[in-house]
């Protein structure tokens, strides 16, 4: 007779006995106070750049790169015309662009400063890192605090730094990625980050190596009236495979908080890439976020991306599917609670023949929250046999909520095949009585139906991460019933 | 020894009443079974007392051991040990019956107290022997596509999972061929026994054939106008609903 462990794992591999110490909203609310030695002041001008800069000792190249996207960045407007008027109340002036306690990232947990590391030891961070990481990278506002590879990859030839450091150490790579996938003038704030950026992960796998475990990066916001910009770049050689994980909290402040970041990914021939993100701001956060990679052939890029907290986000993660056979994905989860704006979805653009790709975005939203999915969808006239699956399903929970589908699925040719489903469900009252007759409160009602929403995506999740989006949940839904 | 009492009980829908003075106590061990014509209260009565939010208790009151439940939310009786079996469940899209059960499990215990899975399993697993009902079937999502009979199986196997102290049984023979009837009969019959209040609702007196009660309760126009024992249901079938109004307009 098999143990009842193998039998219950067998019917519910999402659920799990004693859930790891992940992180969640109260967990995430607290700050301690830490002592800045760099600090380039409030409001943004050339001088903030070049302060950024040579804190950074960086070539010139890079500063002039970055006062360039300064100029783009001032002479592009607001997409208001299109996106929500909220974006109106952040206050560029106002915002601190750079902060950091010390300019190169430790090896080992015991070297970070005490008043940083009690933050991340809260946050449980170099516990999940013994456990289940192949490498951490720690950032502290504007830099990484920590950062570190297991032995075992690195011997492989894997990189794994933060940004300065990859320009500094490996520019030969980096420079030949950086930019290319999402140019400075994509949109504002991409030029706003190209002209401060600073952390963020950059990732080289060597082709054919295959990084058997997460390598994961967690963006920790500490200061009010700061502004976060961290710059990843992944580049997956042939045939090679890697998975990275992000994690992102904040304090809640009185103030609003801006992060802004940009994720470039490049998966060449037969590689894949799985980027997962987890995020749970605090709902002071204006979180707009610019996500693409390119697919040559026959290679894949896969999003996961789950949107909890923050003010609003606005995020369509991407996949220019470049090489034939390609395949781009984009799983999305976002919930949206009051006071909230969930402004997500999906980008897929068909630049060859065979090319795949399927997006399927879940949004939930409760109270006066708010969600949006926006979708682009583009193959041109002359390829053939891509085929494109989209599916949007929106569930509401109270009536006040609002939800609005944006999808805009450009196809020409006849030789392509483009499949799209929207549904919108509402939480009744039926349902939840069901469950309370069984003994469940109404916010522990509301909480499984959400999760069971959301469970056929959860279970592509690596576990740790499918249990703290659980857990997440638990927490909102706890906190929406009056 | 548990009891549940109910004493004149009015109740109403917006200005609409739809239960008019109903008076019941039932006992652990007894089977009572409450007929009577289609709109006469019979599923507001059984809804009321596990505590629907759509109703109004407009008089009376209801017992549970003595003190009334009027006042708890509808979980909270649950918890109590009050059961209903639904006669429409709803769906549970993504949420599996063992999950489902598991989270009812869970509610039920302290704050911090965590529940021993493989105990619970091996329980769930044994009650499913115990009702012949195949070990895929906690897998599905809870309702979701479900024909009629597998609907009420999982009512009844969510009953013999949370053991409580009085089933209210809606419409149970509802939407249900021969077999699924004697299936789903045959599981409330092995869940029966001193610990167990049941009160069954039904239309049709073809369910107590399979399941038989101790008193048979005709209901009419939100009161109780007849009691006995199963005879009552059989001479009911015979003789059809109106002679239980005409005997009401002669008395």
């Amino acid at each position: 007779m098999p143990t009842t462990d193998t039998l219950s794992n067998e019917l519910e591999p999402v659920t799990i006995e004693n859930p790891v110490a992940g992180i969640d909203q109260t967990k995430g609310d607290f700050q301690y106070d830490v002592t800045y030695e760099f600090d380039a002041g409030t409001g943004l001008t050339e001088k903030t750049v070049d302060y950024i800069s040579a804190v950074k000792k960086e070539a010139p190249w890079i500063r002039e790169f970055r006062q360039n996207a300064l100029k783009v960045f001032r002479a592009k407007p607001m997409p208001t015309h299109w996106a929500t008027k909220d974006l109106e109340n952040i206050n560029f002036d106002k915002i601190r662009y750079y902060l950091a306690s010390g300019q190169k990232p430790k090896r080992t947990w015991d070297e970070v400063p005490d008043d940083i590391k009690r933050t991340f030891e809260r946050l449980g961070i170099p516990e999940q890192e013994r456990k289940y990481l192949a490498g951490v990278e720690a950032q502290f506002d504007s830099e990484a605090a920590y950062s570190n590879i297991k032995d075992i990859v690195a011997k492989q030839g894997v990189i794994f730094v933060n940004s300065t450091e990859g320009l500094r150490e490996h520019p030969e790579i980096f420079r030949k990625f950086f930019g290319k996938v999402i140019p400075t003038g994509d949109n504002k704030f991409s030029a706003l980050n190209s002209a401060v950026f600073s952390g963020g992960s950059f990732i080289y796998v060597p082709p054919g190596v295959k990084v058997a475990q997460p390598l994961q990066a967690y963006f920790r916001i500490n200061a009010e009236n700061f502004g976060q910009f961290e710059r990843t770049l992944i580049i997956a050689d042939e045939g090679s495979e890697v998975t990275y994980m992000e994690g992102c909290t904040a304090p809640k402040f009185s103030t609003s908080t801006l992060h802004s970041a940009v994720v470039e990914l490049v998966a060449l021939k037969g590689a894949k890439i799985q980027y997962i993100t987890v995020q749970n701001w605090a709902n002071n956060v204006f979180n707009l976020v610019t996500k693409r990679g390119v697919a040559h052939e026959e290679a894949e890029i896969k999003w996961i991306d789950c949107n909890i907290g923050s003010r609003l986000t606005m995020k369509y993660p991407g996949v220019v599917l470049k090489g034939r056979k390609a395949r781009g994905e984009v799983i999305s989860i976002a919930l949206a609670n009051d006071g909230q704006h969930q402004d997500t979805g999906a980008k897929m653009i068909h630049a060859a023949d065979e090319t795949t790709s399927n997006i399927v975005a879940k949004s939930i939203s409760v109270g006066q929250g708010r969600s949006t999915y926006r979708g682009v969808v583009h193959i041109p006239k002359h390829l053939k046999g891509c085929k494109n699956n989209t599916e949007c399903d929106a569930l509401l929970i109270n009536t006040n909520s609002r939800t609005d589908t944006y999808p805009a699925i450009t196809v020409r040719g006849d030789r392509n095949y483009v499949q799209h489903e929207a549904s919108v469900s509402k939480v009744n009252e039926e349902m939840i009585f069901y469950m309370q007759q069984r003994g469940l409160t109404e916010g522990q009602a509301m909480s499984l139906a959400v999760n069971g929403f959301v469970n056929d995506l959860a279970r592509q999740f690596p576990m740790e991460y499918s249990v703290e989006l659980k857990r997440l949940i638990d927490l909102e839904m706890e906190g929406s019933v009056g | 020894m548990s009891s549940l009492v109910i004493q004149d009980l009015h109740v109403a829908i917006g200005e609409k009443e739809i239960v008019k003075g109903l008076s019941l106590t039932i006992n652990s061990g007894e089977v009572h079974a409450i007929m009577g014509p289609n709109g006469t209260g019979k599923s507001t009565l059984a809804k009321v007392i596990a505590g629907h939010p759509d109703y109004t208790v407009t008089g009376g009151d209801v017992l549970l051991d003595g003190a009334s439940i009027l006042e708890k939310e509808a979980d909270e009786r649950a918890r109590a040990g009050i059961f209903l079996a639904f006669q429409y469940p709803s769906e549970i899209p993504g949420v599996s019956i063992a999950n489902f059960l598991r989270a009812a499990q869970q509610a039920r215990m302290a704050e911090g107290e965590e529940l021993d899975a493989s105990a619970y399993y091996k329980r769930l697993y044994a009650k499913m022997d115990m009702l012949k009902i195949d070990r895929k079937f906690t897998s599905r999502s809870v309702n979701e596509g479900f024909s009629g009979g597998e609907k009420k199986r999982c009512e009844i196997l969510q009953m013999a999972m949370l053991e409580p102290k009085f089933a209210l049984m809606d419409e149970t023979d509802s939407g249900l061929d021969i077999d699924a009837l004697r299936i789903v009969s045959e599981g409330v019959n092995t869940l029966k026994g001193p610990n167990l209040g049941v009160l069954m609702i039904t239309h049709y007196q073809r369910l107590l054939n399979y399941i038989v009660p101790d008193f048979v309760h005709v209901m009419y126009d939100g009161r109780i106008v007849k009691s006995g024992d199963k005879s009552l249901a059989l001479e009911l079938e015979s003789k059809g609903y109106d002679w239980v109004k005409k005997e009401l307009v002669t008395a």
